[in-house]
């Protein structure tokens, strides 16, 4: 155990800011420190580091007392990263980071060791300001200032590291490098690091484990996703939020939900929104959707106003699929962030559109089937991988608040209505003969509102898992035969 | 050469052409042989007794101001700070004044009395002076300190004047005393500030490194393993001890405090490990220099050395306090 924080309480007055607070750290661990402004975030890190008098109870560092400890030799044990601040004198970076050394200084005449230069330029590399060496530290950018500084504290090479909201008036860029290089210090060299973080988000990210401060005492700690939780930030910061997990790693993320006085103006997506252009198919909503799907354009999660079926010509091969259709909503006027496309061989007035009326709810079905490219997806090993035409492509719009869990559910019911409607159209994979599950190629989007009635599921006896199944049943079915009618055959 | 040693080579070869140039130049000019050459006696004599002490106690007192001036800066990160803004000179007269006024004298100090009640004044109204500043403003900005310095100074000031007032018979030679000068004192008075400079200097430069880590701020300093409440400590006497000498023997003389140590970081950086060296070769330079120009320059009347200083210095403190507000550092 690196670091013992036992049941310390303190301050700046009489009555204590940090109350009964009580934390291990082993070595190598990063530990973060969050909490609401004046829930005595700093003020602990102050007490551990000897600026502030504890009232009572025990820091041990390395198994020793705190007290134990002479000022320097404390200071080869803990090195403390500071809060940018402005200076009256200049000095160089060489300097500044060299002050790192003054714990193992001694004696009246300069003892300056090979052991120290080495260490000094180790940490410059390290954070990379070698190149600023003899520039004066305030010429220096804001970021790179904060670089000299964490070189000065690894130049201490003391076993613990304390930082105090290190990335504070950096910008996103400096943030990353300045936590990046703190996180990476950690692990090669097994520094044990404890910080203060005012961003949730930040210190979920770079930490190993968060201690939630509330009103100086400590009211969770633990593995990050055992912290940032939507109870947990609400009692704390008495702040409305929502988790989500990182894109990248296995870490959880923060959204604030604001508060708004302006009430979102209501609106429906009807059948009436749905128009067949020359080549596409459009439905242009009023207000955004939030939306799931599988299109060529912004597919996955987001929220979007335009929605593009765009009908190609079957002798549509081009290798950037992406940026030749980029250019196309481009020239169509579309904004690309607001748009989500999908792309099928199948003309636009071969589109079906339906509404669908339910108690609770009502939904807007938009479907385009092209089934030359049939598939029973059980047989679907068997095929040889080379190019097909023909597209599934279902849309589903739901005037409703729809949850997470009911908008996998919707995927999934109109996924099997879909298959269910190949099925009782016979339509058949023409390789292996058997009946198809669906095309190679299909795409799905459900989007909803988000206003008016809640709806939290969307399986196949709930009422909107009804409306959807029987919605894209129908207009697949439809779709099948006017498409049917279309090529004169009957696939 | 390295940028350091030129700096030391700069520092020095001024320091031993002012001392030349101090012996040698008066009503009568001595030519530099004499210092070996002993044949022309009237010209040794002036020499030796009248111009060699005068210059080297303007040397000592030029060092030991311009020292404690770039302790005292170095220590309360404000670049405006020396014994003089901060009042300590005025402290240090009080305590002379004392001695004087009532003819004080401690049977084992003898002669050391009266730098003692010096050194002792300067101390007590630095602690003093700092205390007031920080219970204002616990930031201790740049202009609270100096404020703090001018309420103290200008307090002090009048209890001087009125014990000049009390005095009336030596009343023109303690006010040519205040303004500060190095004139007709002596071997006697080199000799009694001589260990004081020494000590007080050693005990600033064992604080080179500490004063570097304090330029960040005393929080910062504690983290970096200084025992901040000690070496302060430690500081703070030797700036007095130098002050309170330098003012025992040669009354108030400004702003060298604050010129010599400014323009030495101009020059070479603000690493205290040479600043305070260098400090003290140029302060001893520009105070023999300036007591030159005292005595020569409305020859045969002499000017306080304190007015000459006071003439450079206060535009130099304009210019770092012009600089200071418009890099917003404070």
């Amino acid at each position: 155990m690196m670091l013992k924080v036992d049941n310390i309480s303190g301050g700046y007055g009489k009555e204590p800011i940090v109350k009964n607070v009580t934390f291990n750290v082993e070595k190598g661990e990063v530990l973060g420190i969050l909490g609401p402004n004046g829930s005595g975030k700093s003020t602990l890190l102050k007490i551990i580091s000897g600026i502030l008098p504890k009232q009572s109870g025990k820091v041990m560092i390395a198994g020793k007392p705190s007290s134990a400890y002479t000022q320097k030799q404390f200071a080869q044990q803990v090195a403390v990263l500071p809060q940018l601040h402005a200076h009256a004198f200049s000095h160089t970076v060489k300097d500044t980071v060299a002050l790192g050394r003054y714990p193992y200084q001694s004696g009246i005449f300069s003892s300056w060791s090979e052991f120290d230069e080495q260490a000094v330029q180790e940490a410059m590399e390290f954070t990379g300001v070698t190149r600023y060496e003899n520039k004066a530290i305030e010429l220096l950018s804001g970021g790179e200032q904060q670089r000299v500084f964490v070189a000065q504290a690894l130049a201490q090479q003391a076993p613990i590291l304390l930082l105090d909201e290190p990335t504070n008036h950096l910008d996103i860029a400096h943030q990353q490098q300045l936590l990046d290089t703190i996180r990476n210090q950690a692990r090669h060299k097994g520094i044990t690091v404890i910080s203060v973080f005012h961003d949730i988000n930040l210190a979920a990210l770079y930490c190993d484990r968060l201690l939630l401060l509330k009103d100086g005492e400590v009211a969770t700690i633990g593995a990050p996703q055992d912290v940032v939780l939507e109870q947990e930030i609400h009692e704390v910061y008495n702040a409305r939020i929502k988790t989500q997990p990182h894109p990248e790693l296995p870490k959880p993320q923060m959204t604030m939900l604001p508060n708004l006085q302006e009430k979102a103006a209501q609106f429906h997506v009807t059948k009436a929104d749905v128009t067949i252009q020359q080549d596409h198919v459009l439905l242009q909503s009023s207000q955004p959707l939030k939306t799931i799907s599988s299109a060529v354009h912004n597919a996955g999660l987001g929220w979007y106003r335009t929605f593009v079926n765009r009908g190609v010509n079957a002798d549509y091969m081009i290798e950037d699929v992406q940026r030749e259709n980029t250019d196309y909503l481009r020239s169509h006027g579309y904004h690309l962030t607001d748009t989500v496309a999908m792309m099928t061989a199948v003309s636009p007035e071969h589109v079906e559109v339906e509404e669908y009326e339910g108690e609770l709810c009502s939904i807007v079905v938009v479907v385009t089937a092209g089934v030359g490219n049939a598939v029973d997806v059980s047989k679907s090993w068997q095929r040889e991988d080379i190019p097909y035409f023909g597209t599934i492509n279902t849309w589903v719009f739901i005037n409703g608040i729809v949850s997470e869990e009911a908008f996998v559910q919707a995927l999934i019911t109109a996924t099997e209505a879909k298959t269910k409607a190949l099925q009782d159209e016979q339509v058949k994979d023409p390789e292996s003969g058997t009946i198809a599950t669906g095309t190679s190629t299909d795409s799905l989007l459900i989007a909803s509102t988000q206003q008016g009635t809640s709806l939290p599921y969307a399986g196949p006896i709930t009422q909107l898992g009804k409306l959807i199944g029987k919605g894209v049943y129908d207009c697949t079915v439809r779709a099948i035969h006017s498409y049917r009618r279309a090529v004169g055959g009957t696939q | 050469m390295s940028k350091t040693a030129i700096a030391y080579a700069v520092s020095i070869a001024t320091f031993l052409v002012t001392v030349w140039l101090g012996v040698s130049i008066g009503t009568v000019k001595i030519p530099i042989e004499t210092l070996w050459n002993q044949s022309d006696e009237t010209a040794s004599n002036i020499l030796w007794q009248i111009r060699m002490p005068r210059v080297l106690l303007a040397g000592i007192v030029g060092a030991s101001l311009a020292i404690s001036g770039a302790a005292f800066q170095g220590l309360l990160k404000n670049p405006l700070a020396d014994p003089y803004t901060l009042g300590v000179s005025s402290g240090a007269s009080v305590g002379a004044v004392i001695t004087l006024f009532f003819g004080i004298s401690i049977p084992f100090l003898g002669p050391f009395t009266l730098p003692v009640f010096s050194m002792v004044g300067a101390a007590v109204t630095m602690f003093l002076v700092i205390g007031f500043a920080r219970m204002v403003d616990r930031s201790m900005k740049m202009e609270t300190i100096i404020l703090t310095g001018i309420i103290f100074g200008s307090f002090l000031g009048s209890v001087l004047s009125l014990m000049i007032a009390l005095t009336q018979e030596e009343l023109r030679q303690i006010v040519g005393w205040l303004l500060g000068s190095v004139s007709m004192r002596g071997w006697k008075y080199v000799t009694m500030v001589l260990p004081f400079f020494i000590i007080g200097s050693f005990m600033l430069w064992l604080n080179r490194r500490e004063l570097n880590a304090l330029l960040f701020g005393e929080e910062r300093a504690h983290h970096l393993g200084v025992n901040v409440k000690q070496r302060k400590l430690m500081i703070l006497l030797g700036g007095s001890v130098l002050t309170g000498s330098a003012v025992a023997v040669s009354g108030t003389i400004g702003f060298v405090g604050l010129v010599v140590p400014h323009m030495t970081r101009m020059l070479w950086g603000s690493d205290h490990r040479h600043v305070l060296p260098l400090s003290l070769f140029n302060g001893a330079s520009l105070l023999i220099i300036c007591d030159l120009v005292a005595r020569t320059v409305i020859s045969p009347a002499e000017l306080p050395v304190g007015v000459i200083t006071a003439f450079i210095g206060a535009p130099v403190f304009a210019y770092i306090f012009y600089k200071q507000r418009r890099k917003g550092a404070m």
